[in-house]
This record gives C-alpha cells, sequence and structure tokens, in this order.
C-alpha cells in the first residue's frame, strides 16, 4: 500500500516537473523569437522535414477516415432515407475533430519522435554541449526554427487532411454508394460553415505546439545513454497522444463558445 | 611558472565542487592556470576529469566555489552572458560531438560562420588550412558519419580551433587512436601553444601525452587536486599514489572479482 502510494506520487512529481520544464522551455523560445534574428536557413530545412515529407501520410490519413466514415454514415442514414445527409456530417467532423486529431497523432509519431530521438542523441554525443561551447544557444540554434516550422505546417496539413477527407468522402459516397452527387455537395455547402473550419485550423495549430514541446522536452531532457534515447522517443510520442487528445476535449467547448 | 609575478593567471578555480545525482564527484578543487601555459590534467576514469574541464568553459556549474576566467567568475553567468567569453575558449570533446546534420567542411566552418563571417571565399581558404593542418586535406564534403574516430577527433580539432581561440581544452585529444595519429596530435597541440600563445587545458590519461605536451602536470585524485609539478617531477615521484598512477600499477584487490 504504501509502496504504491509512493509510486503514485513519484508520478505525479515527475507530470509536474515535465509540465514546468515544458512552461520555461515555451518562455525560452519566446524570449529568443525577439532576441535573435531567425535563421533562415535552419527554417526552411525544418519546413521540409515537418510539412514536405508528412505530405504523403496526412494526404493518405485524411482521404481514408474521410472515404470510410462517409461509408458507415451512409450505410447507417441509406435506412432513414436521408443518404445526401451524409455530405456535412463527413465534412463536419472531418474539421472539427477528425483532421485535427488524427493528422496531430500523425505528426506525432513522424515528426515529434524524429525530434526526440535526435535531440537525445546531440544531446548524448556531447553535440548540445559542443554547440554551447561554440558560444551558441541551444535553444535558438535547435528548437526555434522547428517551432516556427510546425506553427506554420501544423495548420496547412490539417487543411489539407480535411480537404483530402471531404473529397475522399464525397467520392466513395457518389461513386461507389450512388448518392445523388448534386444533393450531396449541396448539403455539404449548406452545412458547413467557417466556424467549422477555423475550428479545425486552430485545434491544429495548438496541437502542433503541443507535440513541439513535448518533442523538444523528451529529446533535451533525456537521460544518458542508447536507452535514454529510446525512452525519450516512445514517450514523446505517448505523452503527445495523451495531451492531444485531453486537450481537444476542452478545445471543443473552448472554440465552440469562442469562434 | 611561479616566478613570473607580471603573468595573473588566465584561469584560477577555488574551492569548486560538484555532486552529481548522490556521488560528489568534485570536493573542492582549487587550480591555477597561467597565461600560454600547457596544463594537463591526469587522474582516474571516472574520476571527475571531464566535469572539471566542463566547468572551466562554464557547460556546467559548481555547487560550490569559483570559477575565474581572467577577472570573471563563470559560476555567476548563464549560459548566455557566457557566449562572448566562450568565442575565446575552444573545446575538444572526448568523441569529437561534430554535429551529425553538417557536412566535415561545414562543421569547420562552423565558428567562424557564428562570429559573422560571411565571405565565403576566406571561409573556404580558412577550413581548407585548417582541414590540410588536421593532415586531412580535401575530407570536407564527407559526412561525420563516414569518418574513423580518429578522423572525427583531428576534424574537431580543426572545429575548435579553426577560430584561435585563447584557451583551448582537450577532453582525452590521444584516447583510442593509434600512436602515429596520436603523436600528430600532440605535436599540434604543442604547436597550437606555441605559435597561437594558446593556453590549453588537457585531460588524460596518456602518460606519453603528458609528458610531451605538458608545461605542467595536475593529478585530480579524489575529487581534489593532489599535486600540480613539471611532468619530469610527476614522472619521477616516488609519492605511492602519484608512483602508482603514473606507471599504471593496481593494487591486487583492483583486479579479483
Amino acid at each position: 500500500m504504501f509502496r504504491y502510494a509512493n509510486r503514485m506520487g513519484t508520478r505525479v512529481l515527475r507530470m509536474l516537473q515535465m509540465a514546468g520544464q515544458i512552461v520555461f522551455l515555451f518562455l525560452d523560445i519566446m524570449r529568443c523569437l525577439f532576441r535573435y534574428p531567425i535563421r533562415m536557413k535552419l527554417l526552411v530545412q525544418q519546413l521540409d522535414f515537418i510539412g514536405g515529407k508528412s505530405l504523403p501520410v496526412v494526404i493518405i490519413t485524411g482521404s481514408f477516415i474521410g472515404a470510410v466514415f462517409a461509408a458507415q454514415t451512409e450505410f447507417q442514414f441509406r435506412s432513414l432515407g436521408l443518404a445526401s445527409g451524409v455530405g456535412p456530417v463527413v465534412a463536419i467532423a472531418m474539421c472539427r475533430e477528425l483532421g485535427p486529431v488524427l493528422c496531430a497523432l500523425m505528426i506525432a509519431g513522424r515528426v515529434g519522435s524524429a525530434m526526440a530521438a535526435e535531440l537525445a542523441t546531440m544531446k548524448i554525443t556531447e553535440q548540445i554541449d559542443a554547440l554551447r561551447s561554440l558560444a551558441v544557444y541551444p535553444t535558438e540554434y535547435l528548437i526555434v526554427p522547428r517551432f516556427l516550422a510546425m506553427l506554420i505546417s501544423m495548420p496547412l496539413l490539417v487543411g489539407l487532411a480535411i480537404l483530402c477527407g471531404i473529397g475522399a468522402g464525397y467520392y466513395v459516397a457518389v461513386h461507389a454508394l450512388d448518392v445523388p452527387g448534386v444533393y450531396y455537395w449541396h448539403n455539404t455547402v449548406l452545412y458547413t460553415h467557417d466556424k467549422d473550419i477555423w475550428i479545425g485550423l486552430v485545434k491544429g495549430f495548438f496541437f502542433g505546439v503541443i507535440i513541439l514541446l513535448v518533442g523538444c522536452n523528451k529529446g533535451l531532457e533525456s537521460s544518458q545513454g542508447a536507452e535514454g534515447v529510446g525512452l525519450a522517443t516512445t514517450e514523446a510520442v505517448v505523452d503527445s497522444f495523451i495531451i492531444v487528445l485531453i486537450a481537444n476535449f476542452f478545445f471543443t467547448f473552448l472554440l465552440n463558445a469562442l469562434l | 611558472m611561479t616566478d613570473a609575478a607580471s603573468s595573473q593567471p588566465l584561469l584560477r578555480l577555488v574551492g569548486v565542487e560538484k555532486k552529481l545525482g548522490r556521488q560528489k564527484i568534485l570536493r573542492g578543487v582549487d587550480l591555477q592556470i597561467d597565461k600560454g601555459e600547457r596544463m594537463i590534467i591526469i587522474g582516474r576514469s571516472g574520476g571527475g576529469k571531464s566535469v572539471l574541464l566542463k566547468h572551466i568553459i562554464g557547460l556546467m556549474r559548481p555547487d560550490a566555489g569559483q570559477v575565474w576566467f581572467r577577472d570573471i567568475d563563470l559560476a555567476k553567468l548563464s549560459d548566455e552572458q557566457l557566449a562572448p567569453l566562450r568565442k575565446e575558449t575552444g573545446m575538444l570533446f572526448q568523441n569529437g560531438a561534430l554535429f551529425d546534420s553538417l557536412s566535415v567542411g561545414e562543421n569547420v566552418a562552423f565558428p567562424l560562420r557564428e562570429r559573422g563571417q560571411k565571405d565565403e571565399k576566406m571561409i573556404r581558404d580558412e577550413v581548407a588550412r585548417a582541414m590540410k593542418i588536421v593532415d586531412l586535406p580535401g575530407q570536407e564534403s564527407k559526412w561525420p558519419s563516414e569518418l574513423s574516430g580518429g578522423m572525427r577527433k583531428r576534424v574537431a580539432l580543426a572545429r575548435a580551433a579553426i577560430a584561435k581561440p585563447a584557451l583551448m581544452l582537450y577532453d582525452e585529444p590521444t584516447a583510442g587512436l593509434d600512436p602515429v595519429v596520436a603523436d600528430s596530435i600532440n605535436k599540434l597541440m604543442v604547436r597550437l601553444g606555441e605559435e597561437l600563445q594558446m593556453t590549453s587545458v588537457i585531460v588524460t590519461h596518456d602518460m606519453v601525452s603528458a609528458r610531451e605536451v605538458g608545461d605542467r602536470i595536475a593529478f585530480l585524485n579524489e575529487g581534489r587536486i593532489y599535486c600540480v609539478e613539471r611532468p619530469d617531477v610527476v614522472l619521477a615521484s616516488t609519492d605511492p599514489i602519484v608512483h602508482k598512477f603514473v606507471n599504471g600499477i593496481s593494487d591486487p584487490t583492483d583486479v579479483t572479482f
């Protein structure tokens, strides 16, 4: 019983510690943004890595989720005679939930883990110390370009996932399941509002920040050795998944009220 | 070294203490390093030599004590306040610590670019010259992962020395190298010291290197500086602890399981 309480306590403390580290990391990034000029070359590199190279996974994820969601909805709605109502259901679901959340999960798996692994490796091979010894502040050189690239990429990727999902949903419903295309599209446009799209993009933006901060924190605070790198990578993915999913719940209410 | 009252020490460590985890690594290190001197630090593996070196460049902060560089206490400065001082220092890391994401040439050019050098031709010439000095001419376009351990170390040396710092720190510069390459590094350290009046602090296990390169040897034992003497004095020492270390004699208890 005591041991159990002890372990729980350790876990809570570690969580609080991580939250603190992340807040300081964020403040440090903000300070560096204003104090130092932006390194364009590194920013472009990171844009390519975070944005460009994520295009295929995001397109595939968005398309297939849209397609399968349209199919499932159609199976249920058909018996109610609401087949052309599939359009707006798919569109709104993609915009508000599926697009941003699934996109965030893919980016956490692809980019967050890579960031944690790279930074942890740099730490254990003393490359971060080497940067400092060469009078370069690591947050400014390593984190700021990643941060900016994430802020720029994430809403665009979410937008792309939403588009692909709606497109694939249309294709499946109209061409495979014989829903009348004109009604489908008319209803989609009629019932999808700017607000729905904004909610998706804003969520994507904040999920990007979460993934970045968690990934960088895990990398920078990793313990020594190959095991430390592995652990940092796994924790980066798992923790950002969980934080994204929980944050998503609150964002849903907050953004619905605000926008 | 003690007769020169005019030569104010470049570096002065006073009562430096450091705990890592639960282990007390440094228990009050006092050490003075004069300008232009090549100071060797020897001591057992895991005895805190690298930790001591990291305190000298401000990569680690002491729990207690002061690290004076000229008349500035490094222990009181933040990472960013240290940046201007670090432009005067260079450090060779144990395994090189080359940046994986940059080519060899870009690694060596890094300090020049960070100091605001924009002239590409000049950077290229300087890098080529530095690569020649470390005996790796024309290898600029390779990647760090394509190099052997010894080559990485030499590239790292080129990177650390290219901006001609006033103080160079070497963390085991010859460990894991074949005797010929080790000798070339020893000669290079002496040359850099003499030609550019660099002050050097060299952490090593290599007694050959210590004798050839060092002006003085500091022996770090049990977290304190046990003695600081000229190399010939240390090597001929009859003090049991120093004698045992210098000649590599282990206690019988050290080798039983």
